[in-house]
């Protein structure tokens, strides 16, 4: 039997009193591609934080082709031969693609000889391993799915033989994902060993050879992709069986509450992120809109929320919000019983140094019951953010303790109790399980279903397809600031969708992948 | 999970960041051939050891407290607000107009109407850079410390063209009438049977001072203001979506910390100097940035750290007094506590931190230990 590409032996790593890695070992093969899952904190980050020379781990051994290895920092790591592609790529925006190649490895003080140098390597990579890259192309005109080639090409010319990769679907359509699949598929023919962390169980099951599962700094199993399932996975995650369908009944539609014609909304800087949009949300339904993230959704959400003005016709239950005037903003919104979960609840949702109970007030704060005469009422915000907490089962149940201090589900909790116990007309919701663990999103799932049972609309806005399939009573696809289409969730697929979020209308005809991502694009796309 | 307890984050680091800079003046003291604990006996008699010394301690603290606590309102909502002397400066315009304008029965009277007066002035001076950020973009760090030198030439001109006696040489107004002096301390002890110096210009502000920090802390953590403040200041994205209007709060709170930066007039304009001169305010607007950087913006540690630095202010003057140690090392002294409190925060925090944990960790694995024997 050959050595293992990689071996890790007994790595710990704690950080104050948390332990973010308990004697985890593991061997990958050569010319594997090995998953790595796990829940939000489960310690995949650190742990490749570790291999990459980031952090030091208190107690374990690395072996790479069965030699033991120190790695103090990334250069080590780089080496070693381990490369990392980051889910938060690291390009200089406004430079091409061969000179973020050679950054950081110039030849030397001139410039030109080892560009002509790269230029040569790249052009041999690139056949080698079909990606398609104009080394001459700009960084910020390419769009996500090429930026993601660009940091797998980086990895490749500093010779990387094991490449790891972090959470790298989070950004991609399906189309583009099915193309990076593709890529790493070639790759592993090639001999290069991948490593890949994700918590999206679907993933795992599609490309991996062996999978890694981990559960708060501990690894709990190893097996063979073949030999599990999802459903096995997610037990293995969380500690518990878990749901993994959305179990609802079908939507009772009423009268239309959200009305919105013709909406468009410029940016500070003139671009029009909102080209004139128009949807409906009914009583007792849930519309999800899908879309790659950065063409228009969170500008929607906002507006609705208060937090940006717009041009344009939107009426709740008939009558006319006000989209510019004085009566646009977020306390305007919510006493016309406009409840909104915002997608970042640590820039906006929450006040992260403020305690629970603080966050429960957050917005609400003019409340009657919160009042004691001039002064706020802060023992009955308490008792009621208890009330809230026990209800949405947050833990700890504590409202003294700080939101940061809560994991990111908690957290999400937390905002979700304070809208929806306000019981409002309309719920926005944006990326309600971003960053949430397998258990608490199926709390949160049926909490969305419990309100829209109880005759409200629902706007849900999310870069998860499954979670717009799951959970939509219908699906609107935004590209570019428009409304690409509507469909209804038991007539589409992900590939339809996959496809109408490109900007690709005539869904029926097969589109490549390179279609696919040049449209991304001349969008908006995320990671500017 | 906090790291350490509260205790040792709002005592203890502070202690620690005064101790160093108390050791580091001790080595400039003695760099330059005086002795050190000599100097600090020096400073604690001349401050501390008499009704008197107190008197001129109070004094100063007096000032530091209202200044302080302009300082630490803004910075609740994320402004950081370096105009203090320019708004006290303006709040001495606002004391002596009026104390001379109108005829006052009895020092209460006018002294209600002073902190009005001076609130108004102070607020309205803070107010323009306020505008500035919340309409203009204008960063308020470089406009409020450009309208303490407009201030002050503001102040050279009105007290050299306006308020000028006839006559008079000096560039300051006439006093102020009989009636509305304030009652010093001195005054106000022997009503309590207490004998204090009479000699010493802490006066009846010094309670005001008092009033004001606790009217701070009831503003900054039991109104809905302070709530929105607060939040403003921790989280202006987060602010916006709950439909806090950002230039509104910026706004009010410039209003709110120009006022009690502009109300420590009351102290060393009308009941110290009992007229406007220039320069009425001798630095302690900015001596207020360093109160309220020690005194972590809650008004308590403003009233512990003002008083801390009057005593610095006074054991100073002492000691410029009686050795030949100069009055700018005294100034070197104020600056290290700055430098150690304010700035080098994390030098003796992160230190701290690893202790604290290091004694969390410790007790659990003895008893681990224990289990297993």
């Amino acid at each position: 039997m050959t050595a293992p590409a990689i071996e890790l032996k007994g790595i710990s790593k704690a950080f104050g009193p948390v332990q973010a890695n308990k004697d985890i070992s593991i061997r990958v093969k050569p010319g594997t591609i090995h998953g790595i899952i796990g829940e939000n904190g489960a310690g995949k980050s650190t742990l490749m934080s570790i291999l990459y020379g980031f952090y030091k781990a208190d107690a374990g051994e690395i072996f790479i082709k069965g030699d033991k290895t120190e790695i103090p920092d990334s250069q080590a790591a780089i080496a070693a031969g381990i490369g990392m592609v980051f889910q938060h790529f690291k390009l200089v925006e406004n430079f091409t693609v061969l000179e973020n190649i050679i950054l950081g490895a110039e030849d030397g003080g001139l410039l030109k000889q080892s560009l002509s140098k790269a230029r040569k390597t790249l052009i041999e990579l690139e056949k080698e391993y079909g990606l398609n890259v104009d080394p001459d192309a700009v960084i910020q005109d390419l769009g996500v799915g090429m930026q993601q080639r660009v940091e797998i090409l980086k990895a490749l010319y500093r010779q990387a033989n094991i490449l790891i990769l972090d959470e790298p679907t989070g950004v991609l359509t399906p189309a583009e994902a099915d193309q990076l699949f593709r890529i790493l598929e070639r790759l592993k023919e090639e001999g290069k060993t991948i490593i890949l962390i994700t918590h999206k169980l679907r993933e795992i099951m599609d490309i991996t050879d062996t999978v890694s599962v981990m559960r708060r700094g501990e690894m709990t199993a190893t097996v063979r992709t073949p030999d599990t399932s999802p459903e096995e996975l997610a037990e293995l995650m969380v500690g518990r069986k878990v749901l993994l369908r959305v179990d609802k009944a079908p939507a009772k539609p009423g009268d239309t509450i959200l009305d919105i014609k013709g909406l468009q909304v410029k940016d500070d800087k003139g671009v029009e992120r909102l080209k004139g949009i128009d949807l409906h949300v009914r009583a007792g339904e849930i519309l999800g809109v899908a879309g790659v993230a950065g063409n228009g959704q969170s500008e929607l959400l906002e507006v609705l929320g208060g937090t940006m003005t717009a041009a344009g016709d939107v009426t709740l239950s008939g009558e006319p919000v006000d989209l510019t005037g004085k009566h646009s903003d977020g306390q305007s919104r919510r006493k016309r019983g406009i409840a909104h979960v915002p997608e970042d609840r640590q820039r906006q949702g929450l006040i992260m140094d403020f305690a629970a109970w603080e966050n429960t007030a957050f917005g609400y704060h003019h409340d009657i019951n919160y009042q004691r005469g001039v002064l706020m009422n802060n023992a009955a915000i308490r008792i009621d953010t208890a009330a809230k907490m026990e209800r949405f089962d947050v833990r700890p149940p504590n409202p003294n303790l700080a939101a940061k201090n809560f994991s990111g589900g908690n957290q999400q909790k937390v905002v979700l109790a304070r809208e929806i116990e306000r019981n409002p007309d309309l719920l926005l919701i944006g990326q309600p399980t971003r960053g949430v663990d397998i258990g608490a999103i199926e709390f949160i799932h049926q909490q969305i279903v419990a309100l829209r049972d109880q005759g409200k609309a629902i706007l849900l806005i999310s870069v998860e397809l499954d979670e717009i399939l799951g959970l939509s009573d219908r699906i609107a696809v935004m590209f570019d600031g428009q409304i690409m289409g509507e469909r209804l969730p038991s007539e589409t697929n992900e590939k339809e969708l996959g496809l109408l979020m490109a900007g690709i209308t005539d869904t029926d005809k097969p589109h490549s992948a390179e279609e696919v991502a040049q449209n991304l694009a001349h969008s908006h796309g995320e990671v500017r | 999970m906090q790291k350490m307890p509260q205790w040792a984050e709002v005592v203890l680091v502070p202690l620690i960041s005064l101790f160093l800079a108390a050791i580091l003046s001790a080595l400039v003291i003695l760099g330059i051939g005086e002795d050190p604990i000599e100097a600090v006996n020096l400073m604690i008699t001349g401050a501390l050891g008499s009704t008197y010394g107190w008197g001129y301690t109070l004094y100063y603290a007096t000032n530091f407290m209202f200044t302080g606590l302009a300082v630490a309102v803004a910075y609740h909502a994320g402004l950081f607000n370096i105009g203090g002397e320019g708004q006290a400066t303006l709040g001495g315009l606002g004391v002596a107009l009026v104390c001379l304008m109108l005829p006052w029965p009895h020092w209460s009277l006018a002294l209600i109407a002073a902190i009005l007066g001076s609130a108004l002035f102070g607020a309205f001076w803070a107010m323009i850079p306020g505008y500035l950020q919340a309409r203009r973009g204008s960063h308020i760090v470089i406009t409020t410390i450009m309208f303490n030198f407009i201030a002050a030439a503001l102040m050279n001109y009105v007290l050299v063209n306006m308020l000028r006696p006839a006559g008079s040489m000096d560039p300051a107004t006439e006093r102020f009438p009989e009636a509305v002096h304030l009652p010093s301390l001195h005054d106000v002890l022997a009503v309590f049977g207490i004998n204090f110096s009479k000699a010493a210009p802490a006066n009846v502000s010094l309670l005001i001072a008092m009033i004001a920090c606790l009217l701070v802390w009831i503003l900054i953590w039991r109104t809905r203001l302070g709530y929105e403040i607060r939040s403003f200041g921790k989280s202006e994205s987060a602010a916006r979506y709950a439909g806090i209007a950002p230039a509104r709060i910026t706004i009010i709170t410039m209003l709110l910390s120009g006022a009690l930066a502009g109300c420590m007039a009351i102290n060393n304009v009308m009941g110290e100097a009992e007229r406007l001169v220039l320069n009425a305010v001798e630095g302690a607007g900015f001596i207020g940035i360093a109160v309220a950087l020690m005194g972590r913006s809650h008004p308590f540690g403003v009233f512990l750290a003002a008083i801390l630095f009057g005593f610095l202010y006074q054991g100073g003057a002492e000691l410029a007094l009686w050795t030949s140690i100069p009055r700018e090392l005294i100034v070197v002294i104020q600056a290290l506590v700055i430098l150690f409190t304010g700035a080098l925060d994390n030098m003796v925090r992160a230190p701290l931190e690893k202790v604290f944990l290091a004694m969390r960790r410790a007790p659990k694995s003895e008893r681990k230990t224990q289990a297993a024997e």
